[in-house]
């Protein structure tokens, strides 16, 4: 497959913006917990959980998307939120809590929501599916031709809503595309501990529709799946499960030990950073020169700055606005 | 709202199907998903004949899927829909509470008001017909304990139909709970006063108003769902020993329409509360705490509560009987506070 030029910049700029997002987050979320961690305390308080290394599954799917399509994504959304286009300013605003941020500080980092980009995600493992599920209902109610994208990782293939949604979006034939992310461990169990089989794009056959798999943490093979999947979806001929091998670079949560994983995988693991391979591959293949590269990451970086700098100037909610938005 | 007479009598189910009916007809996002809704329009009549009028694409029989399709429920609504989505029986929640309370309920709240979910989940609820511990449950106080529900019992076709209209219109959450002792329904044994005048017109009952079902001066007896008929049925009773009861049909629990309980209880002085629920940390203690917190000084005699005892509801008919509220029970326990 040709991919144009500007889906292989725009994927890159992408995946760069991500690193950058997260890596930033991580420091901000330690900077005011030491010396000793107190996951309640700091300008970012509660859970963390980052994607570093899962940025491809993520920018894969960007260049299909059209407006209107909706994403839910998972506990760990940031790198979906970003590739979908969620607004960065009022996301890193959630994140710190802050009156300017999307859920004016209800949600936080695992409950980020966006009418435009069409985004959800949930703290709860396999929630988001149906939901998905019921969003592309409602795009075959109103007769366009938007899909849904239901991201969640192999530890929620799992789950009963993993077999609810895929089967109603099957039986329905309905334009959804669930999108697996394996990153190998779900917390700290390793998949073969915990799934009967070694892919869950194989799970596909039990509900008549096709399944994928992605064997690389590569964003052109996601780019090339993913289009596949979406434009079938998107012309009417229902599901597709896709899982895509990707890797979580940190740990589960920030401050996680991540003492589950030995040093053999880490080192391998971060042996193939998809940022420094794919950075690479666009250079040896005289796509992105390296000072085209560092030009596009000091523009990246630069627009996290402004999004951290936003969230920080933002005022908090007043405490008593706990008590508004519990209904409509 | 004010609305014509009308000699037209329904029952409580159809009144429910009429009022989802009008909706569905003026309103093409409206849209009905569950077990058994189409051919055999609801296993308790709520979705009967709507089928027939707004076929399959719209009347959508699902699997016995119901975190799948309560999930997608919300998922719809998210996307400009107005789905109403039935849970057979309100026990059977175990399999799919996570949708409702983690995800129905809280999307609105965690998007700053962002994102509107007008889901309106119907459910069967109550026991007095031997169906046993997993088909005989309330559980309304389970729901109105989690925020971000709407939660709606209508007691009589008038209301239910009303109410219905209202929960579809509504952009919150609604769990549109009916009592199926009191829909009329042809194999169950029935109040007499389970088929009512109902205009034919679509109408609104607000969400949140309680309602007198009977004037009284002696003993306010507060209750929802079937319970307001055996309230009623205790009420007539009750007269005849000369002890003037008043019966307040709460008709929702979210939000519970406190002014209601304590305007009665100033004018009685004296409460009864009624509760097919369990008794323990449900709605009994609630109405209870807000009549001494608005009309304490008011209170002639400590409130009685006539609850299901905190056990599962039993099978055989003579424990089962004996666990439920009963006309009897509600008759001494207002007897015994009126007296005091």
């Amino acid at each position: 497959m040709e991919i144009p030029k500007e889906h292989l910049v725009d994927m890159y700029e992408t995946m760069v913006k991500i690193r950058r997002f997260e890596e930033r987050i991580r420091e901000m979320y330690f900077a005011d917990k030491l010396p000793a961690f107190d996951i309640a305390a700091g300008l970012i308080p509660g859970e963390m959980h980052l994607a570093a290394g899962q940025e491809p599954v993520a920018v894969g799917m960007r260049p299909h998307l059209q407006p209107g399509d909706a994403i839910t994504a998972t506990h760990r959304p940031h790198h979906v939120a970003i590739a979908q286009g969620v607004d960065l300013n009022k996301m890193a605003a959630e994140i710190f809590g802050r009156e300017t941020g999307l859920g004016r500080g209800k949600g936080g980092h695992m409950h980020l929501f966006s009418v435009e980009p069409n985004f959800g995600c949930s703290g709860i493992i396999g929630e988001g599916m149906p939901v998905a599920v019921g969003a592309a209902l409602a795009f075959r109610f109103k007769g366009t031709d938007n899909i849904a994208l239901s991201y969640f990782g192999e530890g929620a293939a799992n789950q009963g809503a993993f077999h609810e949604s895929i089967n109603l979006a099957a039986l329905w034939k309905l334009p959804v595309v669930f999108v697996c992310e394996d990153n190998a461990y779900a917390i700290s169990v390793p998949k073969a501990a915990s799934t009967a089989i070694p892919d869950n794009s194989d799970r596909a056959s039990a509900y008549g529709i096709p399944g994928v798999l992605v064997s690389e943490n590569d964003p052109v093979a996601v780019y090339e799946v993913m289009g596949a999947a979406m434009d079938r979806a998107r012309r009417g001929d229902g599901p597709s499960l896709i899982e895509i091998k990707t890797d979580r670079l940190w740990g589960h949560f920030e401050g996680d030990a991540d003492a589950y994983r030995d040093d053999e995988f880490k080192e391998e693991m971060n042996q193939r950073d998809p940022l420094v391979v794919f950075g690479q591959r666009l250079a040896d293949e005289g796509i992105l020169s390296a000072d085209e590269q560092t030009a596009i990451q000091e523009a990246q970086h630069a627009i996290v700055e402004e999004a951290l700098e936003f969230a920080l100037a933002s005022p908090y909610p007043k405490p008593e606005a706990a008590l508004d938005h519990v209904f409509a | 709202m004010t609305t014509a007479a009308t000699d037209r009598k329904l029952t409580m189910q159809k009144a429910i199907a009429e009022g989802i009916f009008q909706e569905m007809d003026v309103d093409p996002s409206v849209f009905v998903m569950g077990e058994d809704v189409g051919v055999y329009g609801g296993i308790f009549g709520s979705t009967e004949g709507l089928l027939a009028k707004f076929g399959p694409d719209r009347i959508i029989d699902t699997p016995i899927s119901e975190t799948g399709f309560i999930g997608a429920a919300v998922g719809a609504a998210i996307n400009g829909m107005r789905p109403i989505v039935e849970l057979m029986f309100v026990d059977f929640f175990g399999v799919c509470m996570d949708q409702i309370y983690n995800n129905m309920a809280k999307i609105h709240y965690f998007s700053g008001g962002n994102i509107k979910v007008p889901v309106v989940l119907t459910t069967a609820v109550g026991g007095g017909y031997s169906d046993a511990g997993q088909h005989s449950q309330t559980l309304w106080g389970m729901f109105a304990h989690l925020p971000g529900m709407k939660v709606v019992v209508p007691s009589s076709a008038y209301d239910a139909k009303g109410l219905m209209i209202s929960a579809i219109r509504d952009d919150n959450p609604v769990v549109y709970m009916f009592h199926k002792g009191a829909l009329g329904l042809g194999w169950m044994v029935n109040n007499p006063r389970a088929t009512e005048p109902v205009p034919e017109e679509p109408y609104e009952v607000p969400i949140g108003e309680a309602r007198i079902a009977r004037e009284g001066t002696d003993v306010t007896v507060v209750t929802i769902g079937l319970s307001v008929h055996k309230a009623l049925d205790a009420a007539e009773t009750l007269e005849s020993q000369g002890v003037s009861a008043e019966v307040l049909d709460l008709r929702s629990l979210v939000p519970l329409d406190r002014q209601a309980v304590i305007n009665s209880v100033k004018k009685t002085q004296r409460l009864v509360v009624v509760d097919e629920d369990y008794q323990s940390f449900g709605m009994t203690g609630e109405i209870i705490t807000t009549a001494v917190e608005g009309a304490f000084e008011y209170l002639d005699a400590p409130p009685v509560r006539v609850a299901t005892p905190d056990v599962p509801i039993p099978y055989s008919h003579g424990l089962e009987e004996w666990t439920l509220p009963s006309t009897e029970r509600i008759v001494a326990a207002a007897a015994g506070v009126a007296s005091s």
